[in-house]
């Protein structure tokens, strides 16, 4: 088998032949020391962007727990996923953009506006869950305030779909932004493809957002593609695509907004590629250990983790005390704490929901949002 | 009333609804100045425009996948496969997304969306292309599915799928295309779920849709011949399915056969015969009469395809077995 450097997860990279790692390359982003006025980010933003961070990782954390616990039935985690959501979600506008999301995505669903009470809610299958009615996968449902669309567990239904609402966006001339999301393995699958040369076609306001955390479930990226880079493809179907470092948030602010500055102004897609690392295994019922070794796992945490990026990125520019991060953790794991009790007293939904919401009864034609 | 054939009858019901509402467009493959596969949509694009009327590339998943989306997003898709053969490579956007969105959404997405395919063998296009996936689409909650036999229902339930609020499969038998009939004035509808009773008649319930229609007309007057009188039901409908029609058919008749254009095992008229049993076996006078096209992929030669499909002979010969008539 060929060796290959596991950093870069790169076949054409031996892991002994002295090189610049790829996270690395991409890690010395420019932007990262420019002032904060030309990144167009606040201090505020920043520091609203890191605890949106923290309380994902520490709801993260406790899913786990009720999961092992015999009280979630399944999650796939987003640790290590931070930085790419949260900075791609403040490069939108969630006032009047679309977000299709995939299944590992609890920071752009709180990034978004969901309370972890809601997605407690959800993962516990309790009466007045927001996204389903109880229904539906863990985080996979729509939400009635956030512009959320349900997902299927099928892996890419959502770019094809993602392409139809920007479709419906052009055709009623409004000024929005679709943005949909997806993993490498995602990547592979024709609706993929065919969605993005769709949306070329049409020049279709949509950002095809790729968190390339190098495995589908267990298949690393060169068992997936024989190209380096899903970016790449882009220059196939004939729009951009860029490759940024997904633990970074300023650097994918920035290729976010850029994509959606794009979109707006009628120039179609742009293909972003966030190259993150996926700390935990594919989900609850995974066990990484299977395909990684511990050195690999070990050296994924301590080069891959956004969390302590984030903190150390606000701590250079003065925006994070050592109290101020001891405090952000101990909020997130309030507010935690408090969603955890409120869910697990909540009841179970009645048998008769089960029928409810098959069909429509009303005619006319509708959006999401009316019955 | 105006003589129009199945075409036209659809035809005008495209147009009502791109003329009325503006969330109407329809997208497939080739509808633009080639005007449909089966000239549907034939020109559609001079009246109505590239943006109302969309050409798409060979991507059924995709373009389905976009009417889920954009149905979602407050428009009103009208989407034509080529043939519903193709839908498989669709199947997953129509059967886990377009039918369960509203579900697993708790009521929140509504998807109004119409996909049109023509269905059916016949006509030597071979195994892959001659499939009645109608009856596959008809098991699943969720969305509709209607197959009109009539130019005058083909109206009816198309004005009805156009205003419905789930996804609605308009399966269209491709061999009828051409067959004419009365269409009354005035905007009448065809509600989806009630069956039709074509021709009446107390001495055995008959009951199939679409190209099914043809043969159990013919065999009607072969009975007829005989002195016996078939009552001929359309089920028009294959979800919702309405029993209540089949059923009080047989009340009548105590005798009933039911046809499938397509394969035999597994389709919508073994739910049929399986429903029959459970609500009628004390009326009937003998086991449900069963024909289906042959369980073997559709062979292009003819003589071997129009032996898979089930004939007038089928029928008389399986009426003949359950009921001696």
């Amino acid at each position: 088998m060929q060796a290959w450097c596991f950093i870069c997860f790169n076949g054409s990279v031996m892991p002994d032949t002295p090189h610049i790692h790829r996270s690395a390359a991409a890690a010395s982003n420019p932007l990262a020391q420019e002032p904060l006025p030309k990144i167009g980010l606040s201090p505020e933003d920043l520091a609203q962007m890191y605890r949106t961070m923290v309380l994902s990782r520490t709801l993260d954390e406790r899913i786990y727990q009720l999961n092992r616990g015999g009280k979630a039935a399944i999650f796939g985690s987003a640790q290590g996923h931070e930085a790419a959501q949260i900075g791609c979600i403040r490069g939108t506008d969630p006032s009047r953009d679309h977000y299709l999301i995939y299944y590992r995505q609890l920071t752009a669903m709180l990034a978004l506006g969901t309370t972890p009470l809601e997605l407690l809610l959800g993962f516990l299958a309790r009466e007045g869950e927001p996204l389903s009615m109880a229904r539906q996968f863990p985080l996979h449902g729509a939400h009635p305030r956030v512009d959320l669309f349900s997902f299927s567990n099928v892996v890419a239904t959502q770019v094809p779909q993602a392409v139809g609402v920007a479709l419906a966006d052009r055709m009623r001339q409004e000024d929005r932004v679709t943005i949909v999301f997806f993993g490498d393995g995602a990547a592979s699958q024709g609706d993929t493809h065919e969605g993005m040369n769709f949306a070329a076609i049409h020049k279709l306001p949509v950002v095809f957002f790729c968190e390339n955390n190098r495995f589908a479930i267990s298949v690393p990226l060169r068992k997936q593609m024989a190209v380096e880079n899903i970016s790449s493809r882009a220059a196939g179907y004939g729009f951009p695509g860029v490759t940024v470092d997904g633990t970074d948030m300023i650097a994918v602010y920035e290729a976010v907004s850029a994509a959606v500055a794009r979109a707006r102004a009628g120039q179609g897609p742009t293909l972003i590629e966030a190259m993150v690392y996926r700390l935990l295994p594919h989900t609850t019922d995974d066990d990484h250990t299977r395909y990684l070794t511990k050195e690999e796992i070990d050296l994924m945490h301590r080069e891959g983790d956004p969390i302590p990026k984030a903190a150390k990125l606000l701590r250079d520019r003065g925006l994070l005390s050592a109290a101020e991060e001891q405090t952000v953790k101990a909020e997130a794991q309030r507010t935690v704490n408090e969603a955890t009790e409120k869910a697990e007293a909540a009841p179970y939904p009645p048998v008769e929901e089960m029928y409810r919401h098959v069909y429509s009864n009303s005619s006319g034609p509708s959006g999401k949002g009316s019955q | 009333m105006a003589e129009l054939t199945i075409r036209q009858a659809i035809q005008r019901g495209l147009e009502e609804a791109l003329q009325n509402d503006p969330n109407v467009f329809i997208m497939g493959e080739d509808i633009g100045k080639y005007g449909g596969a089966y000239a549907v949509t034939s020109g559609f694009l001079e009246k109505y425009g590239p943006k109302r009327i969309k050409d798409t590339p060979i991507s059924e998943a995709t373009f389905i996948g976009a009417g889920v989306g954009a149905a979602a997003a407050g428009l009103r898709p009208v989407i034509e496969i080529m043939s519903i053969s193709f839908s498989l490579v669709a199947f997953d956007q129509i059967v886990n997304m377009a039918a369960n969105l509203r579900y697993m959404s708790g009521g929140q997405i509504k998807v109004p969306m119409v996909i049109r395919a023509p269905t059916g063998a016949g006509a030597q296009l071979a195994a892959t292309h001659s499939q009645s996936f109608e009856t596959w689409l008809a098991e699943v909650p969720g969305i509709k599915c209607v197959a009109p036999s009539t130019p005058a229902d083909a109206l009816g339930l198309l004005r009805s799928a156009l205003s419905d609020g789930n996804t609605v499969i308009f399966a269209e038998p491709a061999q009828m295309y051409g067959v004419k009939g009365d269409v009354p004035d005035g905007r009448f509808t065809v509600p989806i779920g009630k069956a039709s009773v074509q021709r009446s008649g107390g001495d055995v319930t008959l009951v199939s849709y679409g190209h099914g229609m043809r043969v159990l007309h013919s065999a009607a007057e072969d009975l007829a011949k005989r002195g016996i009188e078939a009552e001929v039901v359309d089920l028009r409908s294959l979800s919702p399915l309405d029993m209540d029609t089949i059923v009080a058919s047989v009340h009548k008749t105590n005798r009933a056969l039911t046809l499938d254009m397509a394969r035999r095992t597994g389709g919508i008229m073994a739910e049929v015969a399986a429903r029959l049993q459970e609500a009628a076996s004390d009326w009937l006078d003998g086991p449900v009469a069963r024909v289906g096209a042959e369980d073997v992929p559709w062979p292009y030669n003819r003589e071997l395809e129009q032996e898979a499909l089930p004939r007038v002979e089928d029928v008389l010969a399986s009426l003949k077995k359950s009921y001696g008539i």
